[in-house]
């Protein structure tokens, strides 16, 4: 009997060191179905994909096409397995036509010569037959996103690819794109391809897919069919009931406007609608207020705005009443702004820096630090660090003097944490601060948070973990394709409410 | 726990350096064979020797001389190379402005009569001008300084070979011997010259790009400038977060850069050791070597003064090669692939690291396997 499978990837388990990523994880796509991968951030859904183009070898598990055990060893056997998949960042040559990035790496020719009209026909009827409607001879920088989508999307089909994945296909899409493309993914599965749609937005998955399997933290929670279920049951499937520790404080004494951003709008670097769009909000004396998203939603560019990373679109910035939308970095790290940064490695640290020369980053010009001939001063950078030390528990290896590349990553971020916080700033903006850190680690770092929110000072937190979400802040902003969805009160709301804010399936207007 | 040498930086620049030499050698004597088997240990012999070539000591001490009068300028290319790589930017157009150097001190000198003090400075400042455009451009308009700093060499070779037409001889497509005719700008000797067998060309020179060098390292080291510097070129990401200029930060690295290399410049003219041909179409190889010279150093101000001296002391042992067996172009060939193999200092260190760390993996692997099975049983 022929296999109801276009593809099986029974009890995958994919180990890392210090972590599993896929925990006995079994996926089924039936042919012809829209069949939706849901889970939160980390859950595993890159890596058993990874696993599934051959980037990974599982240590447990099979993969079935049709029925038969296959061995997919690299991206070319998933090729040849006729398995394709569309980025979310799209993988295309900007000053290529259409037509020249759907025929790269297989051109048709004849002894050497390229034979375009073939592949044109072959493109066109493709186009024709699925709605596509591209334009074969437009440049690729000169097309909308939507349109660059549906060249890659073609670029499966004229490969003869039966299994398709998507992943995260909407998230550089307008609404009207996106309306577009859940048709044409239709319109694909009525045609007998089979379609993976790797998500976390609820509402597109309970609009276009037939089945929905989630996963969270590694793990394989269930298969369900979407007619059957809600986005409820979704979410709490995604986020899961569970929480894991409580964090200890103290009510909140809100006190006047430290931070107030009006109208911002930041572009996006990866594609052409803006990542932060008008947002306005306010963040008080003494209290936590949490950015709350899942990954890709414009938090990222939200604080590289506010830390002046990149510069607005339009709207402005006042800090302690002062404008401060065009002022320097320095300016603003000066005058009472601390940022600890999403990518330690990336912004946080000089890693071929001692760890003292990375404790003065922020501050190593100061007059303490630097002679007036320009000379570092070495001794009390040593104090400095030291005392940084001591008091914020690092642990490294050689003291001062060890290289931060030669630190665990929670002891990197308490350098960093350190650094940020012993500036007493008046502005504490923490992005994902306990991002892969263990739970001692992140205990410390909640902690800290509310010392300084105790103290009198604003936090900013930028989060994607729920459980920190719940936890630490005292007001939640969800944001949601770069926009603010909603204004939670943490000790009123609930995950599944949160998750449905989060996946764009609930939202309100909010008032500044 | 054992600690592996290797592993130490200083340890592992010094053996990739020594490394790269030693492949150096090995190949050009390889090339030798090829072309002449009978001459060719006795050759690469005597691109080793330099200048041991001659029985006499006091021959020997004079060729010394010479050699280092040529290592001076040489030290300060490095020097400049090393300088704006520490932001991450290759100053390959410390050839053109080491040139800028040579026009600016030998037009000075020859046309309007400076002494040597202002002619170097002068020089310094015409390298320092180029870098100032280079580095405008980068920060600027994100021209590439690769891709300027090689225009600007070509437009640098040829506007000195205008200008210093006026002051060349007659007869000749040379300049102007300083000692006959503007010895008030000869480089002051100080009477270095006695240790090296009255040796007339060895000036302040030598000791002054040695000062240089080390003046580069403290400004690198221990100053507030030196530590933006190295932050933007190791992360600039982090040096744009802690709010450093990085703007200024790249014109001003390239005025210094640009600045050390004119200086270069005028501490060989200025000895009047040689003189500028103006029919010249090619910038000379002294800029290039210095990029050699950065990378054999190890990346290091004070290791470059060893791997400057190197170098030019294989470029001019190369010249001793028998003429007889080959052909004249040889000794500059033999120098070249040395040199060459020197830039591979930093792939030979990564190819150290991997190694370390493929060892350790391994036998951690098996550390792990003998405890697991020790386990079971």
């Amino acid at each position: 009997m022929e296999s109801p499978y276009a593809i099986e990837m029974l009890h995958i388990t994919k180990k890392f060191p210090g972590i599993i990523a896929n925990d006995d994880i079994t996926l089924q796509l039936k042919k012809g179905e829209i069949h939706a991968l849901l889970g939160e951030n980390g859950a595993g859904k890159s890596t058993l994909m990874s696993v599934l183009f051959g980037l990974y070898q599982a240590e447990e598990g099979e993969i079935r096409k049709d029925g038969k055990p296959v061995k997919i060893n690299n991206p070319n056997d998933a090729n040849d397995l006729g398995i394709g998949m569309v980025h979310q960042h799209f993988k295309l040559v900007e000053c290529f036509t259409v037509l020249d990035n759907i025929i790269l790496g297989v051109e048709p020719n004849k002894h050497g010569f390229l034979q375009k009209q073939e592949a044109r026909e072959k493109v066109m009827a493709l186009s024709d037959k699925y709605g596509l409607h591209v334009n074969p001879d437009a440049l690729i920088e000169d097309i909308t996103v939507g349109m660059q989508q549906r060249t890659e999307i073609l670029k499966m089909l004229y490969r003869d690819n039966e299994i398709l994945i998507f992943d995260e296909p909407t998230a550089v899409l307008t609404p009207q794109e996106i309306e577009e493309l859940m048709q044409i993914m239709k319109n694909l599965a009525a045609e007998g391809k089979s379609i993976l749609f790797i998500s976390h937005k609820l509402a597109e998955i309970m609009a276009v897919a037939d089945r929905c399997s989630v996963l969270r933290k590694g793990k394989y929670i269930g298969t369900v069919e979407t007619k059957n279920t809600t986005m409820e049951q979704l979410s709490a499937m995604m986020v899961g009931r569970n929480v894991n520790f409580h964090v200890e404080k103290g009510p909140c004494k809100p006190g006047e406007v430290i931070l107030d951003v009006e109208d911002m709008s930041v572009a996006s670097k990866v594609h052409k609608n803006d990542a932060v769009k008008h947002v306005s909000f306010k963040v008080r004396k003494g209290e936590i207020v949490c950015i709350a998203g899942i990954d890709g939603n414009g938090q990222t560019e939200l604080v590289y705005g506010l830390s002046g990373l990149e510069p607005l679109k339009t709207g402005s910035i006042r800090f302690k009443g002062q404008d401060i939308t065009h002022a320097s970095i320095r300016k603003r790290n000066t005058s009472g702004i601390s940022h600890i940064p999403e990518d330690r490695h990336k912004h946080g640290l000089v890693l071929d820096y001692s760890l003292e020369y990375n404790m003065v980053l922020q501050r190593y010009f100061e007059e303490r630090f630097t002679s007036k001939a320009g000379f570092l001063k070495r001794a009390p950078i040593r104090e400095y660090a030291e005392r940084l030390i001591e008091e914020y528990d690092v642990r490294s290896g050689q003291g001062p003097i060890t290289p931060a590349r030669a630190m665990s990553g929670g002891n990197q971020q308490k350098a960093i944490i350190a650094r940020e916080i012993d500036k007493e700033p008046d502005l504490l903006i923490a992005v994902q601060p306990t991002r892969g850190l263990d739970v001692g680690a992140i205990e410390f770092i909640h902690k800290q948070l509310i010392a300084q929110r105790d103290a009198g000072k604003a936090v900013l937190l930028v989060s994607l973990e729920l459980d920190e979400v719940m936890d630490v802040p005292d007001r939640i902003l969800v944001m949601y394709e770069g926009e603010i969805v909603g204004e939670l009160d943490p000790k009123t709301t609930t995950q599944e409410e949160l998750g449905l804010y989060m996946a764009g399936a609930k939202r309100d207007e909010v008032k500044a | 726990m054992k600690k592996n040498l290797l592993k130490n930086p200083a340890v592992q620049s010094l053996i990739a350096s020594l490394l790269c030499i030693f492949l150096g050698l090995l190949i050009g004597y390889i090339v030798l064979l090829f072309i002449n088997p009978a001459g060719a240990w006795d050759s690469i012999v005597e691109v080793v020797k330099n200048f041991m070539h001659s029985p006499r000591p006091e021959r020997q001490l004079r060729s010394l001389g010479t050699t280092l009068v040529r290592t001076a300028p040489l030290l300060m290319c490095a020097l400049s190379v090393l300088f704006a790589y520490k932001v991450g930017l290759f100053n390959i157009g410390v050839a053109g402005q080491y040139v800028a150097g040579v026009c600016a001190a030998l037009y000075a000198a020859l046309a309007w009569g400076w002494g040597w003090l202002p002619c170097m400075l002068f020089a310094l400042a015409a390298g320092a001008v180029l870098g100032t455009l280079v580095g405008l451009l980068k920060a600027y308009c994100n021209v590439n300084e690769v891709i300027s700093g090689i225009m600007l060499n070509w437009i640098t070779l040829y506007t000195t070979n205008m200008l210093l037409s006026k002051v060349k001889e007659v007869a000749s497509p040379y300049t102007l011997h300083l000692t006959s005719n503007a010895p008030q700008a000869l480089l002051p000797t100080l009477g270095l010259g006695r240790f090296f067998s009255d040796n007339q060309y060895v000036t302040i020179a030598v000791p002054l790009a040695i000062l240089f060098a080390i003046g580069v390292n403290i400004v690198l080291d221990r100053t507030r400038f030196g530590y933006e510097l190295k932050a933007t070129g190791n992360n600039r990401n982090a040096a744009k977060y802690c709010g450093m200029a990085e703007k200024r930060n790249i014109i001003l690295t390239l005025v210094i850069a640009g600045a050390l290399a004119g200086l270069g410049g005028s501490m060989l003219y200025l000895t009047d050791l040689e003189q500028w041909s103006v029919t010249a179409t090619s910038v000379p190889g002294m800029g290039f070597n210095g990029i050699a010279a950065t990378f054999l150093g190890g990346l290091n101000p004070i290791g470059t003064i060893f791997a400057s001296y190197f170098i030019q002391h294989i470029t001019d042992g190369g010249t001793n090669v028998d003429l007889t067996m080959y052909c004249a172009q040889i000794s500059d060939l033999i120098s070249a692939i040395i040199i060459y193999l020197c830039g591979f200092v930093l792939f030979i260190k990564q190819s150290m690291n991997k190694r370390i760390a493929k060892n350790e993996e391994l036998r951690l692997q098996k550390a792990r396997l003998a405890a697991e099975e020790g386990g079971t049983k």
